[in-house]
């Protein structure tokens, strides 16, 4: 957490974009990054252990999860965990008839790996974005980034897999058309040639980046904001007992994990007796506002309606980020596979 | 934030995930949705069937009890005519047997009452004989009276 001089807010934010990052040093070999220049140093040879290790640990959720289904899938009448995989599988089907034409096996199966999985890595933006990497910092690993499609190699690594696709597609199913498509459009006349591969290449290469930047800088946006919010709650260090709360009287700058598991703990509580019929929805309210305000002060309370209004707003932006991206995709590979 | 090895990473992953899907999720869910769509549509076609089915078997039920009444009511129209009949009959019967019984009384009248006169006609001509031979005494032709006497009896 950061304290209010400027420094120390700039640090914490840094400290929140830099990944965990393994590579090869030029000094140290191969080694796990301990500051942010040693892994610029690394320059492309190194690897986000936490981007790759959320995003495959993510990508095996949605395997285990849609294969457990798989297996339980009968005739009969569907239950649980099937119905709502079906329902998605179904929503997936139906945008993939809507857009996709041509016939191909694995478009299908491919958006709904997207799908899922994308808003999957987005979901993790809806954690506290202190909530992990504090706790593995308990544990020895000093950075560390949980969402994974923040990281603009994941979006890209997603984007140019699809772009090879196209690719593949476009040669596969119009040959020498996609030739044709490259240098004879829209100016159809040999001394158009030079200008017509240029516009041709330029829209072509546009797709996987837009694809893969659009749902980087969306996601990175996010996350970013989430962390701006996260800084309120220690920005009233050291104010006095009405901007900071109690957290501030004890603490001062150097706000104390313990301290702010206990409010976690009291909010959480109030919350659960309000879910369990024992405490009304106004008093739960206002209990974990006095909470709140008890500890952090007035910046704490401000910064947790903002979080929660941000979080659910992000719902919706995390929901249309992974469909935009499958949609897409699905159109994309369609327009691979259509002949002009 | 540098593009580095993960992008390429990424790239495997993803082709690893989508490889699975494709293999082990999608055709399976997909095939079982397709299966229950085609059991539930033929389930619903199989209840509109029996549903039809149902109607007709009731229209053929009320046809065939309106035949059956029908039946019913020509079976005791014919019943009571029948009857009729055989009452009718049985009268007729009766009426010729009373007859035919008349006849034969009647006839067994006449012949008591024949051989009765017979009868009677022999005892009168004795009668007659015995009186005619007590007044007469011994000199009366037997032969000649009693051809007269017989004469006298048949007249009777």
């Amino acid at each position: 957490m950061a304290g209010e001089n400027p420094a120390s807010t700039t640090e914490y934010i840094q400290h929140h974009l830099q990944n965990l990052v393994y590579g090869l040093h030029p000094e140290n070999g191969w080694s796990l990054a301990r500051s942010a220049e040693e892994a610029a140093d690394m320059g492309f040879w190194a690897i986000h252990v936490d981007s790759m290790a959320w995003s495959i640990g993510l990508g095996l959720l949605f395997c285990w999860i849609f294969r457990s289904a798989a297996t339980r899938a009968t005739t009969g009448v569907p239950q649980g965990l099937l119905n709502f995989v079906e329902l998605v599988v179904e929503f997936i089907d139906g945008s993939v008839k809507d857009s996709f034409h041509g016939n191909n096996k694995m478009v299908a199966p491919l958006a709904l790996t997207i799908f899922v999985w994308i808003f999957l890595m987005n979901f993790m933006d809806l954690l506290p974005v202190d909530l992990i990497p504090s706790l593995l910092s308990l544990a020895g690993v000093h950075y560390q980034k949980v969402v994974p499609s923040t990281d603009p190699n994941i979006t890209m690594g997603m984007a140019l897999a699809v772009f090879v696709l196209m690719l593949y597609y476009s040669i596969k199913i119009k040959g020498s058309g996609f030739v044709a498509e490259l240098t004879m459009h829209p100016f159809n006349h040999w001394a158009f040639i030079p200008i017509n591969l240029f516009m041709e290449t330029v829209g072509l290469l546009a797709k996987p980046f837009s694809l893969g930047l659009r749902l980087f800088g969306n996601m990175y946006a996010g996350e970013m904001i989430f962390i701006l919010i996260a800084m309120m709650f220690a920005a009233g260090a050291g104010t006095g007992l009405v901007a900071g709360g109690l957290n501030a009287q004890l603490f001062g700058e150097y706000t104390n994990g313990w301290f702010w598991l206990i409010i976690f703990t009291l909010v959480v509580g109030v919350c659960w007796l309000n879910l369990k019929g024992r405490v009304s929805t106004i008093k739960t309210v206002l209990l974990c506002m006095i909470f709140m305000t008890l500890g952090g002060g007035v910046f704490a309370l401000g910064g947790g309606l903002m979080q929660w209004g941000w979080a659910v707003f992000h719902i919706l932006v995390i929901t249309l980020q992974a469909f935009i991206f499958m949609v897409l995709t699905v159109v994309y590979l369609s327009m691979a596979h259509e002949e002009h | 934030m540098n593009i580095n090895l993960t992008l390429f990473g990424q790239m495997v992953t993803f082709a690893f995930f989508v490889w699975f899907c494709m293999k082990y999720v999608w055709p399976v869910i997909i095939e079982a949705m397709d299966e229950r769509q085609q059991k539930i549509a033929d389930g619903l076609d199989a209840a509109e069937r029996a549903m039809r089915d149902l109607e007709s078997a009731q229209s053929q039920v009320s046809d065939r009890m309106q035949i059956a009444k029908q039946e019913a009511a020509g079976i005791i129209d014919q019943a009571n005519k029948r009857a009729g009949q055989i009452v009718e009959e049985a009268k007729q019967q009766a009426i010729a047997e009373g007859d035919r019984l008349k006849v034969a009384a009647a006839a067994e009248i006449d012949q008591e009452l024949n051989r009765a006169k017979e009868e009677l006609r022999g005892a009168v001509a004795g009668l007659a004989l015995a009186g005619a031979e007590r007044i007469l005494e011994a000199s009366v032709d037997d032969a000649a009276n009693r051809a007269l006497v017989e004469q006298l009896a048949a007249q009777l």
